[in-house]
């Protein structure tokens, strides 16, 4: 079936190696898209008009563009206007971050949200300053909700990150195709074993950190 | 009077934990029977009971002389003859009230719908909510649900009616509005058993008293002699608890 | 930019469009059935099946179209198992989508509270009854967000086809810009059919949202 390919030689290094490309392009993505998102997210809830206006046309867009189409739009757009070239990895950073931040800052606009006005109006009457009941009472709850959330968050960039073959990025799906194609005589039918590897490599990579999100999820959920 | 509903050496348990213990009572038709006791006595569990939404271990539950639990197989048929009012949030939340109404006469009963439609109209005329009838849920009042959650199981047309403290999730000026439609299902003479917390209106409103505590029938007897003569001092501990003398 | 290479760029862009919609909205309705059926299956925990459906249903949550539109397409036909690349993108996409509507139907159906099922039993409806006319009513209702929420998931998923040498809109616009470098016009276009294909769907989304709360 094509399978004995991927444990000749370097072949399922090569793989994880490719995987590895992957996981680190949504990893750093995740880190900025965090910190990014908690401030859009905290000026949101300032509701201020300019920020929220601002703020409703970059979340409509990140909801209804494509990331492959913001990956082309910065790629090749990009390059075009400035002259400079960017990077794919560096494009493909700078895509998944916009998306993630807009994700990130919606949920954290959610979170501060679903805190009952009565949580403030108590910690008032018990003479906390507002930065004290942020500190104490607030943000504590805040980050009990969005830890899970945000670790959903990476998962979900893993499975965006297979997009940045697609800009010439050498990750699993392209290694995978290499090994496909270095083996078309010795193995005609490699590509379904191939294929069948990376698609349980992607689901080996994503399935525990959803299940560990949603178990912080139940176990924080009062 | 003949009895109308009969239940026999009820015993009812969660896992280990027993709830009720050999609970025998007799409603007559007609008699309005009101369940008083603490939090937790198993008073709206024993209600449940009667209407099938919990097994029992052991016992007997009869209507009209005829089995309804065990076995819960057939216990549909039996259903439509007791009617049940909860405490609160259970209409349909995606019908209008009217709908709400229609539902189970059209479905259950598979009666007209010319008919349902009619008396649906007349009973909300009854209970003063005619203007509601196309509104959904959610833009009434808790006091104005509950009178159709009333209605809802009276127009069923059913042999027992069961009240769950329909009150205990009402604001306190909601209250009298529903137990002003319960007295007049009392003036009509209803077979009903009532679970509440509202002792003026037990004493009002009761043929008959049962005070269960610890899942056990501990008194059972006419209103006078509970509330102004309990026989057992749970029973008087009990009714301390709603005096507030300073 | 230049409006004429706009112009001339139109027809196989229109084309492309037809072709990506077509393909996102058979999906989605094939979403929609194996959604509806595997919910189904997981609230009623049919034996056996439900467990079939918790493997599948993380199993396509956890993977990435790309990846499973690579096996479908380049990995099945190396085990004699030939797909042409429409019907793979529709199979795949509705494979995924599938997934998703299946936890959004189960987690509303079972978002339905117990107190509705009480009552409507205890007014004598069968289970039957009580399924069709209390829960799933309801439960559309709550799974409602949630489905408008995988529509668009869904409809921006198809710029992935490309992938599998169908010509939808991302195919087009990379060879227009690989063959001409006429990058802006591409880019442009690209945007405004994405725009036309989601802006619609996700206004038409709240407004449903907004009609279907109780």
């Amino acid at each position: 079936m094509g399978i004995e390919v991927i444990f000749k030689g370097r072949n399922l290094i090569r793989l994880m190696e490719g995987l590895l490309v992957a996981m680190k392009i949504s990893l750093l993505s995740v880190v900025i898209s965090i910190v990014l998102g908690i401030i859009l997210g905290m000026l949101m809830t300032l509701k201020k008009p300019g920020i929220t206006f601002i703020s409703r046309i970059y979340l409509e867009i990140v909801r209804i563009m494509p990331q492959m189409v913001l990956l082309f739009i910065v790629y090749f757009g990009f390059a075009k206007m400035t002259g400079i070239n960017l990077s794919a990895e560096a494009s493909a950073v700078i895509v998944f971050s916009f998306w993630g931040t807009a994700e990130m800052a919606d949920l954290v606009r959610g979170c501060m949200a679903s805190i009952p006005k009565i949580q403030y109006e108590s910690s008032t009457a018990l003479g906390f300053t507002r930065l004290q009941t942020y500190v104490h009472v607030i943000i504590p709850q805040i980050i009990r909700r969005l830890i899970p959330l945000s670790i959903n968050l990476i998962t979900r960039m893993i499975k965006t990150t297979s997009l940045v073959m697609m800009i010439g990025i050498v990750e699993v799906l392209k290694v995978g195709q290499q090994i496909i194609e270095a083996n078309r005589k010795s193995a005609p039918n490699a590509a379904f074993g191939v294929f069948a590897v990376i698609f349980l490599l992607y689901f080996l990579a994503c399935w525990p950190i959803s299940h560990f999100s949603k178990y912080l999820e139940k176990k924080w959920e009062n | 009077m003949d009895e109308i509903l009969k239940i026999e050496h009820l015993n009812k348990k969660f896992d280990d934990l027993t709830v009720l213990e050999d609970i025998s009572l007799e409603v007559k038709k007609g008699e309005v029977v009101v369940v008083v006791g603490p939090s937790g006595c198993g008073k709206s569990t024993f209600l449940r009971c009667i209407n099938g939404l919990e097994t029992i271990q052991d016992g007997k539950i009869l209507l009209d002389g005829e089995t309804v639990n065990p076995p819960l197989g057939n216990i549909k048929n039996y259903r439509e003859k007791i009617g049940m009012v909860f405490q609160s949030y259970d209409l349909f939340p995606h019908k209008t009230i009217i709908e709400n109404l229609m539902l189970a006469p059209l479905k259950v009963q598979k009666r007209n719908k010319v008919e349902v439609r009619k008396e649906a109209e007349e009973l909300l005329e009854k209970v003063g909510l005619s203007s509601k009838k196309d509104n959904y849920p959610r833009q009434l009042s808790g006091g104005q649900k509950q009178r159709v959650a009333i209605v809802r199981a009276l127009i069923m047309h059913p042999e027992v009616l069961l009240f769950d403290e329909v009150t205990a999730a009402l604001d306190p000026e909601m209250v009298r509005e529903v137990l002003d439609v319960i007295m007049e299902l009392a003036r009509q003479n209803r077979t009903m058993l009532i679970v509440t917390h509202e002792m003026a209106f037990a004493k009002a409103v009761a043929d008959r008293v049962i005070f269960m505590d610890g899942g056990v029938i501990v008194e059972d007897t006419d209103p006078k002699s509970f509330f102004e003569n309990p026989a057992t001092e749970r029973a008087k501990k009990f009714l301390s608890t709603f005096e507030y003398n300073e | 930019m230049d409006v004429e290479v706009i112009k001339s760029y139109l027809p196989n862009f229109i084309k492309a469009f037809f072709l990506t919609i077509k393909i996102g909205w058979i999906g989605i309705a094939l979403a929609f059935i194996i959604g509806i059926v595997c919910a189904f299956i997981l609230y009623f925990k049919v034996p056996v099946f439900s467990g079939f459906v918790k493997g599948y249903v993380e199993l396509f949550r956890n993977t990435p179209l790309l990846v499973q539109l690579f096996f479908i397409y380049y990995g099945l036909p190396a085990i004699g198992v030939k797909i042409p690349a429409e019907l793979c993108g529709i199979l795949g996409l509705g494979l995924l989508g599938g997934s998703y509507m299946a936890e959004s139907f189960r987690s509303g159906l079972e978002a339905v509270p117990v107190i509705q099922t009480e009552s409507a039993l205890s007014l004598g409806m069968t289970r039957r009854q009580l399924f069709i006319y209390v829960i799933l009513p309801q439960a559309f209702s709550i799974s409602v967000p949630a489905i408008v929420a995988n529509i668009i998931f869904l409809l921006k998923e198809t710029s992935v086809f490309s992938a599998i040498s169908l010509m939808d809109l991302m195919f087009t616009a990379k060879d227009y810009i690989g063959l001409y470098y006429n990058t802006f016009e591409s880019l442009f276009l690209l945007v405004i059919f994405y725009i036309v294909m989601l802006l619609p769907v996700s206004f038409a989304g709240s407004i449903i949202e907004r009609k279907c709360s109780f």
